[in-house]
């Protein structure tokens, strides 16, 4: 299989894909536009409208990785998030959002700036489905012995595949 | 102080490549920061001060890294 990226032009990359692995990439995003969809905003019109939110923690293992909390104090970490989550949703949506409009099938190019967004948005990919898989580090020699009948095969050869795209990625960039 | 955090989802590579971009350090800085957080679990990758420290932490989220933000002085 000779998916993925190599070096490209001005920063960059060139990628390449199959019709079913391009399908896939678009469920996944699409999936992750669903998660990071805009969050709790707080009650108060004018605060909502600045974007900012009620500053909880989210109680989803995915938004709380997605999300870390900046402080290790409560108060200062609700403070934090009301401030920043929103954009930080923004972000990955944006980033989600230009992999599902640039994605397809044979070869194309992205520029430096679509190749950073790509970069982020594998990386979400992977942290969502890593922490729904709750995996460790020696998930890569799981896999090799996981026999194929493994009713968490499928997903953990995702996530396997996203690991090696984003590898890839990282290395045309280099 | 911003601090990031081991986690078995980022990739080595990645979270060096993260270092040099966000930051502008070396691939020999970042790497030692990178290794320091695989084998220590954290490491130290800025210092400044509060709104520095709230800004560093924003991007790396932005970028998917566990760092948070470590007050110098104890209260």
């Amino acid at each position: 299989m000779s998916s993925g990226f190599s070096r490209g032009k001005n920063g960059g990359v060139v990628a390449e894909f199959e019709a079913p692995e391009v399908s896939l990439l678009r469920s996944l995003v699409s999936m992750m536009l669903g998660i990071v969809s805009p969050g709790r905003t707080s009650d108060d019109p004018l605060e909502r409208a600045l974007g900012i939110g009620d500053g909880t923690a989210p109680s989803d293992p995915v938004l709380a990785r997605l999300f870390p909390s900046a402080y290790e104090d409560e108060k200062e970490s609700v403070e934090f998030r009301r401030y920043t989550e929103a954009t930080l949703r923004d972000g990955k949506r944006a980033d989600a959002q230009t992999v599902h409009e640039t994605a397809r099938s044979g070869r194309f190019e992205l520029t430096a700036e679509q190749a950073q967004a790509w970069l982020r948005a594998l990386n979400d990919l992977r942290l969502t489905l890593g922490t729904k898989l709750d995996v460790t580090e020696e998930v890569h020699d799981e896999i090799a012995v996981m026999s194929e009948d493994d009713p968490r095969y499928p997903a953990y050869v995702t996530y396997d595949w996203l690991t090696y795209l984003q590898d890839s990625l990282l290395r045309a960039l280099w | 102080m911003t601090i990031v955090w081991n986690d078995p989802v980022n990739l080595m590579s990645y979270v060096t490549y993260v270092f040099q971009t966000v930051f502008g350090y070396t691939r020999e800085k970042a790497e030692k920061l990178m290794l320091d957080v695989h084998h220590k679990g954290k490491a130290v990758v800025s210092s400044g001060t509060r709104e520095e420290m709230e800004r560093d932490v924003q991007i790396l989220h932005s970028y998917g890294l566990w760092a948070t933000v470590q007050p110098d002085s104890v209260k």
